[in-house]
């Protein structure tokens, strides 16, 4: 069986202490980074081919030599703990149980880019994540992995954890930015990419935690240990966060390219009470539901982007045939409704119509031509926003349309719904 | 009034960010923590502390979800209803625990005692149902756990 990269020793009921870490090889790829050039661990990262493990896949390696090596400012590194698309539970799981683990990704990544600090913006509501971490900040200062001259290479840097307070739209890199320095979290025009001008204006990386949490297994193994796992254009590790009609919810890391049949009926036991499977969400509330006919899909970036969704985050959520289609589509058109930042019209005002003519629909208040409605206001929100925030919303309702259409058909016409509530 | 002690944390709290606005959200909390919500006074007191225009320190608590802008009760009720826990009986909890309450979702017993809320996921999704209740998660819900939970506070 393949070695797990950031969940290898989360079941060790000690792995969070630093004692517990160090027992199982924590810091040792921070040694051995530190005894490389920056060049080199970079290198490493890019031979890894990993992908950012928060949704967008951006190769990881490629967004770290996107640092200039001179700077007049400092240079940070960002890592995102803001964990909000629902269904994703993955990074609470290494936060909790494995915080050593991510502490030595994120030092790793600070010397690899040259920072000064690294900042945490974890979700406001993780109180335990964050006193974990704190505590693991504070032992990792008392071994010296922190601070002045780090193992005596001279190296400095800092790790800092800062609480979000609830607000989806920090997930998203430069509105997590802009909720460090104090603000609303509103997302920037890009360009300048973070890269250039990214926290306090300095050169600055933001990685999800899963795929910082990786960095340890990449430097200790090389990249290519990494690469050869799974897909070759999108290798490696990745933890699955099933919820919903299962028998065993829970998260999974699995090589990429897991199908999801074997995902949802092997790992995680199959449909509750041996129903039928109505439909899957499989990567978060941004991607486009699947039909059951689907799911012999491969999950990797690349193989869910060809059958016209997205892996997402990895956050698979399964609806038993009980499920009805519409009622589901509205909590998300609500949930994106609400956490719409508000800075763009065609997000903020598209949004919430979209919610409204939906919420119109499951309460048996539909007409004629809501639906093709709905659909035209979601292609107007579609790539004319800064951030994804808005795409996901419309490619969400758009997905439920063409591949449910009948059943929101139904709630018109008949005034109520086509599955027994 | 903002406590002597409260101010210090905040003070102290600059220390972790280069611009003293960065302390904005922390501040709130630390406002918030002590007032159990977030009073327009609490937000110029910390405006002053930074040294930063008030409208700064308003413009992010009106922002951010969790800083309550009306008082709340002693247990603070958050019920998550998005779709992992709705496909899994949110709805049912909500009611449920409404019922039992007497307050809808939005109100403050008369007690003051619990304030009742739905909120967006909370990153649970595994162990749903789930709900917040002040800084801690209560997971697999049933009837049974609800009455549980909710008969022991006093």
């Amino acid at each position: 069986m393949q070695e797990k990269v950031t969940c290898k020793n989360v079941e060790d009921p000690r792995q969070y202490t630093i004692e517990g870490s160090l027992k199982n090889g924590g810091y040792e790829s921070l040694k051995k980074a530190l005894s490389m050039t920056p060049d080199e661990v970079i290198d490493e990262m890019k031979a890894s081919g990993i992908r950012g493990r928060g949704g967008a896949g951006f190769p990881t390696g490629l967004k770290w030599s996107f640092i200039p090596k001179i700077s007049d400012k400092p240079k940070y590194v960002c890592c995102n703990a803001d964990e909000g698309e629902p269904g994703t539970f993955k990074d609470r799981v290494i936060i909790e149980k494995d915080p050593h683990l991510l502490l030595e990704g994120i030092i790793i990544a600070g010397f690899a880019i040259g920072a000064t600090a690294g900042y945490i913006y974890i979700r406001g509501e993780f109180f335990f994540g964050v006193k974990r971490l704190e505590k693991a900040i504070e032992e990792a200062y008392e071994k010296g992995f922190l601070g002045k001259n780090i193992l005596g290479k001279g190296f400095d840097y800092d790790i800092y954890v800062h609480r979000g307070a609830g607000a989806y739209i920090c997930g998203e890199e430069t509105a997590l930015i802009d909720s460090i320095e104090g603000k609303r979290g509103m997302p920037r025009i890009k360009p300048p990419f973070p890269a250039i001008a990214g926290l306090y204006n300095g050169p600055t990386i933001v990685n999800n935690v899963e795929t910082l949490a990786s960095v340890p297994f990449i430097v200790r193994n090389g990249g290519a240990a990494f690469g050869k796992i799974g897909p070759e254009k999108s290798p490696g590790m990745k933890i699955f966060n099933v919820s919903g009609h299962v028998e065993k919810p829970g998260s999974y890391e699995l090589p990429m390219g897991t199908p999801l049949r074997e995902i949802i009926y092997e790992h995680a036991g199959g449909i509750k009470g041996g129903k039928k499977l109505k439909a899957v969400i499989p990567g978060g509330a941004s991607t486009p539901v699947l039909k059951p006919d689907e799911i012999d899909v491969k999950m990797d970036y690349d193989s869910v982007a060809a059958i016209g969704s997205m892996m997402g985050s990895g956050a698979i959520i399964v609806m038993d045939e009980t499920s009805c289609i519409v009622k589901s589509i509205l909590i998300l058109a609500r949930f994106f409704a609400h956490e719409s930042c508000g800075k763009c019209t065609p997000c903020r005002e598209g949004c919430t119509w979209m919610a409204k003519i939906i919420d119109d629909i499951e309460a048996g208040k539909g007409q004629d031509g809501d639906i093709d409605l709905v659909y035209d206001v979601a292609l107007n929100i579609f790539g004319k926003t800064f951030c994804p925030l808005g795409d996901g919303a419309s490619m969400m309702v758009r997905g439920a349309i063409d591949k449910f259409r009948d059943e929101f058909e139904h709630h018109i016409k008949n005034k109520t719904c086509l599955v027994a509530s | 009034m903002l406590s002597q002690a409260a101010i210090k944390k905040i003070e102290e709290v600059q220390k972790k960010y280069p611009t003293k606005r960065s302390a904005v959200l922390p501040s709130l909390f630390i406002a918030q923590e002590e007032q159990g919500w977030v009073t327009k006074e609490a937000m110029a007191e910390i405006a002053k502390v930074l040294a930063i225009p008030p409208t700064q320190v308003y413009e992010s608590a009106t922002f951010y979800t969790m800083y309550n802008k009306k008082p709340v009760g002693k247990y603070h009720v958050q019920v998550c209803a998005n779709l992992s826990c709705s496909l899994l009986g949110a709805e049912h909890v909500i009611n449920y625990i409404s019922k039992k309450l007497n307050i809808k979702t939005g109100e403050t017993s008369s007690d003051k005692k619990f304030t009742l809320s739905t909120v967006e996921c909370l990153g649970s999704c595994d162990t749903a149902p789930m709900l917040q209740l002040n800084d801690e998660y209560h997971e697999n819900l049933t009837e049974e756990k609800i009455d549980k939970l909710l008969d022991s506070l006093d």
